[in-house]
């Protein structure tokens, strides 16, 4: 790549440009949404004429709301804890074992990937009613694993086939014990794997909407996604878009916090050099 | 160092195929030995046993006398060296090198000092901060090389190191491994399909087949007195030519001509059992050019005249082609090498390859007279391979299976 042509790079920096532009209008017009007055929202501007921090205030005051990121950041990091430790283990066992009933589980997981939820809403409902499990946290948790899941061991598996076996095996034959070898030579490169997988799935959680609002009656279990549906701004009759707008901000920058986090992790070509030349 | 036995070893993998039969294996504390044989036979398989990276599923393997068979690769005291290298590629070279050290919870200052020193040995010392990503892969294979010396363990295992390498590295890493060798003297086992490594590096040679040891011995021993048509195709590059044989009275019908049968070959066919249909080996050196060759050499050997198809000129001799007419050998041990392109470079069946000094004046498509030594000649038994020229006394120090 080092010959590249100043043409190619020009061709190749529109195209990028073209790219991440049609990606973040949308994010940016609801920016400017959230910094408009009422009066100015409508008027069409891109950058607002009046700017104002009112949105931002009011939706820290209500107590809706913030009750709400509260929830949100819980569930999604339970969640996704869970599933990535299970989905670790599963992809693992997977890519580096042979089980009987193995093709049954990867069938089987690709087949909860590919059920609709729609359909599992009203039994999860009745399940939920009848466990007591309905308008909690665990309520919410456990469905999000069951789709988090699959997510994890397909990706996880993925990056658990691009390591050389023959790194554990050197392992074993340089007097590193199964968990030893597992610890101080498989698990460092599969950390960009599994970083890659709790976004992932942190962004899965972090999103639904359907499981949120069809088991979560209450400010107890409600997360933002349907905290920001039940907005309705300062009095009754205000056009909460303001508000919904500033809310859309805010609930964006954990997973912005939560990718830089890890991405300074996600290390691509991590595993070249371990085998052959 | 220790010595390192097999006894009855066998490996039944669960899905039924048994890679490795019975085979038994005295590798004496100190020996390069050599694990040789076409893809598939079973040489990683053995060796992957000795380490403990697979489970025996009958037979015994003793290390320095002590019966491992259930040890744990990591208390087997055993290092190897992959293929692949397998070089973590998360650690610097140096790191790399210590790890077996660090897992051996050795004191810091000593793991530095036995690490600089191997690096010193294997001139790795100014990339000792590197990652392997950014090396060279004949330096690559070094640090492997590294990472197995520097705890000074009973044996070395190499599972065709070298292969990754290009021809010239090659040549250049087969004497460096040789050198370390014998320097540090720790007995090793050395997986290869390359017979020439074989040939060049190696204490004692075993070439394996098809799970089954087909014969154990020293490099020239197994060039010299092959015991069977696999062994003698094997070994050996160019490889032997084998033609078509019947004995007829005193005579052996060749697409040759008809060779007189000398003592030795008389003898050999005396057996009541003895075939009269027959493979017969030659191998290209010893053909010369008629000319070349002096008056008391002449009754030894027995001449022919055929057209030339190719001459090959090396400088130091030239390799010359013919084509032979007539029924051509076939046996199913031949069948079996010339199936295997990668370990035995079998010409085609209907060619002769000699090899004759460089003063020869043979010139393609002129008819050459050439002289065959008639004492080096081998001869096989089609029906099972077995050379039946192989005498017990020129077995001593051939181990049998
Ligand atoms: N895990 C396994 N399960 C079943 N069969 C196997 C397994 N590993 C190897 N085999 C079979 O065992 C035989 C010996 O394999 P092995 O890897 O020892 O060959 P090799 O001599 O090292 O060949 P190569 O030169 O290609 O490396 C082969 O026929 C192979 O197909
Ligand atoms: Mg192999």
């Amino acid at each position: 790549m080092a010959a590249a042509t100043t043409s190619a790079k020009v061709k190749w920096g529109v195209l990028d440009a073209v790219v991440v532009v049609f990606a973040l209008i949308p994010v940016l017009w609801i920016a400017s949404l959230s910094f408009k007055t009422p009066a100015t929202l409508t008027d069409g501007n891109f950058i607002p004429r009046e700017w104002t921090f009112d949105n931002y205030k009011l939706i820290f005051q209500t107590d809706q709301f913030v009750r709400a990121l509260i929830n949100s950041i819980g569930i999604a990091l339970i969640s996704t804890l869970i599933a990535v430790v299970l989905g670790t283990m599963a992809a693992y066992a997977i890519s580096r074992l042979d089980f009987p009933g193995k093709q049954l589980l990867v069938g089987v997981s690709l087949l909860i990937a590919m059920f609709p939820q729609v359909s599992l809403v009203s039994p999860l409902f009745n399940i939920e009613r009848n466990t007591g499990l309905f308008d909690t946290w665990p309520g919410l948790i456990l469905p999000y694993i069951t789709f988090a899941l699959p997510l994890a061991i397909y990706t996880l598996s993925a990056f658990f086939k691009q390591i050389p076996w023959d790194l554990e095996k050197a392992a074993k034959m340089d007097g590193a014990t199964q968990g030893e070898a597992f610890r101080r030579v498989i698990a460092p490169l599969a950390a960009p794997g599994v970083f890659t997988t709790a976004i992932l799935v942190f962004i899965f959680c972090w999103n639904d909407f359907l499981f949120a609002i069809s088991l979560t009656s209450t400010e107890r279990s409600r997360t933002v996604p349907v905290a920001l549906s039940f907005f309705t701004g300062a009095s009754q009759f205000e056009d909460p878009t303001g508000a919904i707008s500033a809310a859309a901000v805010v609930i964006t920058i954990p997973i912005i916090l939560f990718v830089l986090f890890f991405q300074k992790r996600i290390v691509a070509g991590l595993t070249s050099g371990a085998v052959k030349g | 160092m220790a010595d390192i036995v097999l006894d009855k070893v066998t490996k039944k993998y669960p899905d039924g195929t048994t890679a490795v039969h019975e085979v038994d294996l005295e590798i004496a504390d100190g020996e390069f030995i050599i694990l040789v044989g076409p893809s598939g036979c079973g040489k990683s398989t053995t060796l992957n046993m000795i380490a403990g990276l697979e489970d025996i599923s009958s037979g015994e393997l003793r290390i320095a006398g002590e019966r491992v068979n259930e040890k744990q690769p990591k208390d087997r005291d055993i290092a190897m060296v992959f293929q692949s290298y397998a070089l973590y590629p998360n650690m610097t070279v140096g790191e790399n090198m210590a790890f077996p050290l660090r897992l051996a919870k050795m004191d810091k200052a000593l793991i530095k000092q036995k690490v600089d020193d191997a690096a010193r040995v294997l001139e790795l010392t100014e990339y000792l901060d590197r990652k392997p990503a950014n090396l060279s892969g004949g330096q690559r294979q070094r640090v492997a090389m590294g990472r197995a010396i520097v705890r000074s363990p009973k044996a070395f295992l190499m599972d065709e190191p070298l292969s990754n390498l290009d021809a010239k590295l090659r040549v250049q890493m087969r004497t460096q491994v040789s050198r370390l060798q014998k320097q540090l003297n720790t007995t090793t086992v050395y997986v290869t399909h390359d017979q020439t490594e074989a040939m060049t590096l190696g204490d004692r040679v075993v070439v394996m087949r098809g799970g089954y040891i087909q014969q154990l011995g020293d490099p020239q021993t197994l060039y010299d007195n092959p015991k069977n048509l696999f062994v003698a195709g094997f070994i050996g590059s160019p490889s032997m030519n084998f033609l078509s044989a019947t004995v007829e009275e005193s005579l052996l019908r060749t697409p040759l001509g008809d060779l007189p049968l000398g003592d030795r070959l008389r003898s050999s066919l005396s057996g009541a059992d003895a075939p009269r249909q027959l493979i017969l080996g030659i191998r290209p050196e010893h053909f010369e050019d008629a000319r070349l060759i002096e008056e008391h050499q002449r009754e030894r050997g027995f001449e022919f005249t055929m057209p030339v198809d190719l001459v090959e000129s090396m400088g130091s001799d030239k390799y010359v082609y013919f084509t032979v007419e007539g029924e051509h050998a076939t046996a199913a041990d031949l069948e079996d090498l010339a199936a295997d392109a990668g370990g035995a470079d079998l010409p085609p069946q209907d060619s002769l390859v000699t090899r004759l000094s460089a003063e020869s004046r043979v010139r393609d498509g002129v008819d050459a007279r050439v002289w065959m030594n008639l004492d080096k000649i081998h001869l096989f038994d089609p029906r099972d391979g077995r050379n039946i020229t192989l005498h017990e006394d020129k077995t001593a120090g051939v181990t049998t299976v």
